[in-house]
């Protein structure tokens, strides 16, 4: 049935990638008390997960997001008092900032959203914005300070996650009813497999519409205390759930160290990781719009990382469509570091036949998949 | 062009020669440590052309400026780590 050389006949779950979602997911499945092994072609966290920004957000534009990231983020709160100071959690809110009176309605509608959910949240004027964040430009409009987001750096929680878990470098190149077939030509035989191999899902599994979205982001040298808050422009949703094949926001991020995370651009259709310049140019001239003494600092890095997208930005999460033994964790596009958690709960809660905590029907893989 | 400018380095009124760096002065002030690495070490100089990144100071209020690519002008102020 399977490949010639079982490597380990005994695993009850394989993951297929070592992102933090696969991580969370392994995690979960071996609280199960299910014998786990992890597949992963490159390095642990090498992946979406590396390159991002660790922003724990609450996102309420459409409800089953909504519900997502809410569950998520309670998951996080729990987490903490076990999460290592590596991971670097900061409990620093976002701002989301408003340039103009159009945008300021935008700011009280969120601002009704998420307080009808119990989640506190402030409505700022142009005054307090630029007291709360005196390095944004003068003259903003307001914004909507949401405390109960977060910062995280992705890639110490999920070697964190992964902790006993038995990790192999590999790559799947095909998943067969007994388990997984690696390109070396072995194989792993287990009862179920998780896809968790993000913007690479549709490699092993063509018929799942999840495709590549570029990112670029730039980080800073140490300016402590120059930015406070995450600070996303509201229009930031216009970039992130629009479909056009490029766009930027302006998105700043503190880091514990005093760094600043500059972003984010969005870009389908492209395969290479090499930064683009001219992108790269009109990311940072919208952060300038933003914050002008962003010109004085100097940029470290620059680098780019792939989001895995879906046509309605919502991730697959649970049963494949045609297939019995294998599960869906995959398609998180902007937010998966935030919806980790949620996700890997919800999966592992289906897997084990319990009712999982939110409605799992938004997330079904079917409406992912394409004839064929 | 003046002959001269006038600097403060960590307060020290200094007058140098136009066309001095502002790394230059800082050494002429006296002054050796010019930034202090992540864990408290003492940085100065090392390549002296920009890449190096050790000889970052404070230059009228802008940090990590890097000191050994930028000129002294009239009534700069530096600032090191000490
Ligand atoms: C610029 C940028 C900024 C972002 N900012 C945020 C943010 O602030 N907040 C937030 O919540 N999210 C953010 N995201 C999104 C987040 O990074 C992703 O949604 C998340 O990391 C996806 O995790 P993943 O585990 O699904 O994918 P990945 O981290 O990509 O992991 C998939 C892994 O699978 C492995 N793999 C693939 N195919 C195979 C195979 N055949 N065999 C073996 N292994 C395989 C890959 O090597 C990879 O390591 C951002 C993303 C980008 C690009």
């Amino acid at each position: 049935m399977l490949g010639d050389t079982p490597l380990n006949s005994g695993a009850d779950a394989v993951v297929i990638g070592a992102g933090i979602v696969g991580a969370c997911c392994a995690h979960l499945l071996r609280r199960e008390g299910m014998r786990v092994a992890v597949v992963e072609a490159g390095v642990i966290a090498g992946g979406a997960t590396g390159a991002g920004m660790g922003h724990i957000v609450v996102m309420d534009d459409n409800p089953a997001e909504y519900e997502l990231t809410l569950y998520s983020q309670r998951l996080w709160a729990e987490l903490l008092p076990v999460l290592p100071p590596q991971v670097e959690f900061d409990p620093c809110g976002t701002l989301w900032v408003a340039a103009d009176e159009e945008e300021m309605a935008g700011v009280e509608a969120k601002f009704a959203s998420y307080t009808m959910r119990g989640m506190r949240a402030e409505i700022l004027d142009g005054r307090s914005v630029a007291e709360a964040e005196p390095a944004l430009r003068k003259g903003l409009a307001g914004g909507l300070l949401v405390r109960g987001d977060s910062v995280i750096y992705a890639p110490c929680a999920t070697a964190w996650f992964l902790q006993g878990v038995d990790v192999r470098r590999g790559r799947v190149v095909a998943v067969t009813d007994g388990g997984v077939r690696l390109e070396d030509g072995s194989s792993l035989s287990c009862e179920v497999v998780v896809c968790a191999a993000g913007a690479s899902s549709s490699e092993l599994f063509p018929q799942l519409e999840v495709r590549p979205r570029k990112g670029h982001l730039a980080i800073t040298d140490r300016y402590p205390g120059y930015v406070r808050h995450q600070l996303v422009e509201l229009g930031y949703l216009k970039s992130a759930h629009g479909h056009s094949t490029e766009s930027v926001a302006f998105n700043v991020q503190p880091r514990k160290t005093g760094q600043l995370l500059i972003g984010s651009s969005r870009q389908y259709g492209v395969t290479s990781p090499a930064v683009d310049r001219p992108l790269l140019d009109r990311m940072l001239r919208r952060a300038l719009e933003y914050m002008p003494g962003l010109a004085q600092l100097s940029v470290l890095r620059t680098w780019t990382g792939f989001r895995p997208s879906t046509p309605d930005n919502m991730p697959a999460i649970g049963l494949c469509p045609e297939r019995e033994n294998v599960w869906f964790a995959t398609g998180h596009e902007g937010l998966g570091i935030t919806t980790s958690l949620g996700t890997a709960h919800l999966l592992v809660d289906l897997v084990a036949h319990r009712t999982p905590v939110i409605d799992p029907r938004p997330f079904a893989p079917e409406r992912l998949w394409r004839d064929g | 062009m003046a002959d001269v400018v006038n600097v403060r380095i960590n307060g020290q009124e200094l007058e140098v020669k136009a066309g001095t760096t502002a790394a230059v002065a800082v050494f002429m002030a006296g002054v050796t440590c010019f930034r202090r690495s992540v864990t408290g070490e003492v940085r100065a100089p090392l390549c002296g052309m920009g890449v190096c990144m050790e000889c970052r100071v404070t230059i009228d209020g802008v940090p990590h400026s890097r000191s050994c690519q930028t000129l002294c002008v009239e009534g700069m102020e530096i600032r090191t780590d000490g």
